[in-house]
């Protein structure tokens, strides 16, 4: 059996596992369900989701995955942008990050122009959009504007098209298996959130900043990255490295998973608002669910690259 | 003029096609807040920044309530050309009203009772035009009381369209993705022998309450 035939396998038994479980509390447990079972179901529907896109995008390989990705970037842009200060002069520049930035971006993965994707955006597009922006003449609120359309087509182009870029990583005796290494980090990242939410609130006890999100403590930090750190060592085989530096990773990863989600809280407080979006019913947005994954993909790809090529 | 009751197979698909592209452009998703998905006839009223508007809320309506739904819409401007007329007359489904005091032919309120006669649900933009201020409603035009007083069965429902004016402004030709809300809020009630000006402040302040906090820079 395949590497991949045996991941998806487990994932699925799982799941599986996941929502009987959840299934037998609802039943069990008054009605109406208390806001923790509720989010507990909400989460595990996600999660099948979330799984079911990967599948379907692993069986179209490398295409199907950059395509994958590229709308992860669109639907995240979208909800990033929803929530900035926007005016009419900012059509043209906000329109070419999408229509423009986000495939050519996925396309230079595509054809795996290290030299070109690593700076297409920050350099290039750095420096066109505020160009383009101030072409168009209006001058109100112009450092706002162009440091929120920075800020977004990095958090959710540039940074989150490294999951994909994975797969372009040459490293020795690990040819033509980049998938799995993609999966391994989708796999430790998702799973340390939602060991961090159990380990929270399990022994939750002191708040890391409680101010940004109350639902973040120490006890959970720590369990999580731990236990994610155990779970990235049992999946080794999956990648190039030994058990040890597996879980290294794995909990280097995790360690930027959680800055991701309290940036992102960050972000949403101040915009007032308790989802980015409306992707899935009652589940959130896009970014609520890639946040963790935004911030681990870039540190993580270069981690590899620079170690392990 | 495009109203017969039911829909062509050609309208029925461009109503599927716009709901779909208005999606995934906008991601739109109803928020039935008062009311909601139903099968009783009924009269939308929103607020109107943008082409797309009516799109939005057609995109938000089931199948079958959509078949039945159509929009009003100024005939001085669908008229003005092949294109348009076209488009009016043979892929959506319009109601289209005379909006010119002087020169009309035909009373436009006569125009959308028959619509409703006939069984359809209207979408009306009370404010008779795209709304390009720092306003956030315009004054009511009297059409929707005028509905409302001959043909008092028929449900009023205030739908407050969040962000298309930032997805399709006037003059723009292609859109810019931005998630956008319709939030479809509980019927008017009109008691008869309601004073007109009272009514049409009272709904307007329906719709109003249905507009969340404005986060565009526009308005500082």
């Amino acid at each position: 059996m395949s590497e991949t035939t045996r991941l998806f396998l487990g994932l699925a038994v799982v799941l599986t596992s996941a929502s009987a479980i959840a299934a037998f509390l609802s039943w069990r447990s008054p009605k109406p369900l208390s806001s923790t079972l509720q989010n507990l179901n909400v989460r595990i529907k996600a999660w099948w989701i979330m799984i079911a896109a990967i599948s379907i995008a692993f069986l179209f390989g490398q295409g199907g995955v950059i395509l994958l990705f590229a709308f992860v970037s669109f639907a995240a842009l979208r909800e990033y942008a929803t929530l900035t200060n926007t005016r009419h002069a900012d059509r043209w520049t906000l329109l070419s990050m999408f229509i423009v930035i986000i495939p050519v971006q996925y396309y230079l993965i595509w054809i795996d122009w290290y030299g070109l994707y690593s700076i297409f955006i920050p350099v290039y597009c750095f420096l066109a959009m505020p160009a383009l922006t101030a072409l168009r003449g209006d001058t109100q609120h112009f450092l706002e504007r162009v440091s929120e359309q920075q800020w977004g087509i990095m958090l959710s182009v540039y940074c989150i098209s490294h999951v994909p870029a994975l797969m372009t990583l040459p490293i020795p005796a690990y040819q033509s298996r980049g998938l799995l290494l993609i999966a391994f980090l989708i796999v430790t990242v998702q799973g340390s959130d939602v060991l961090q939410y159990i380990f929270g609130k399990l022994f939750g006890k002191h708040r890391i900043s409680p101010k940004v999100s109350p639902s973040k403590t120490w006890e959970g930090l720590v369990g999580g990255i731990l236990s994610a750190a155990a779970l990235g060592a049992a999946l080794y085989w999956l990648t190039p490295f030994s058990p040890f530096e597996a879980g290294a990773l794995a909990g280097l990863a995790c360690i930027m998973g959680f800055l991701g989600g309290l940036v992102a809280s960050a972000i949403k407080r101040d915009r007032g608002v308790k989802d980015w979006g409306h992707m899935i019913e009652g589940h959130g947005g896009m970014m609520d669910r890639a946040d963790s994954l935004v911030f681990a993909a870039p540190v993580f790809f270069h981690v590899v690259r620079y170690a392990w090529t | 003029m495009g109203t017969s009751h039911a829909p062509t197979l050609m309208q029925r698909i461009a109503g599927r096609c716009l709901a779909g592209l208005a999606w995934a452009v906008t991601g739109v998703r109803p928020i039935w807040d008062g009311c909601g998905p139903g099968q009783r006839q009924r009269i939308y009223y929103a607020n109107h920044t943008s082409h797309g508007d009516f799109i939005l809320i057609f995109a938000c309506l089931r199948a079958k309530e959509r078949e039945r739904t159509a929009a009003v819409a100024g005939a001085d401007y669908w008229h003005a050309g092949p294109i348009r007329r076209f488009v009016a007359d043979h892929l959506l489904r319009t109601v289209l009203v005379e909006r010119n005091w002087v020169e009309r032919s035909q009373d436009p309120i006569s125009t959308m009772l028959a619509a409703l006669d006939q069984g359809q649900s209207l979408i009306l933009f009370p404010e008779g035009t795209r709304n390009m201020t720092d306003e956030r409603l315009l004054r009511f035009k009297s059409g929707l009381f005028n509905l409302v007083a001959a043909r008092p069965d028929i449900e009023l429902i205030p739908c407050w369209i969040e962000n298309m004016a930032r997805v399709m402004p006037k003059g723009a030709v292609l859109p810019v993705p931005f998630l956008c809300r319709v939030v479809f809020g509980p019927p008017l009630v009109y008691t008869p022998d309601e004073d007109r000006k009272v009514f049409l402040q009272k709904a307007r302040d329906a719709l109003l309450r249905l507009a969340p906090f404005e986060t565009d820079l526009q308005d500082e």
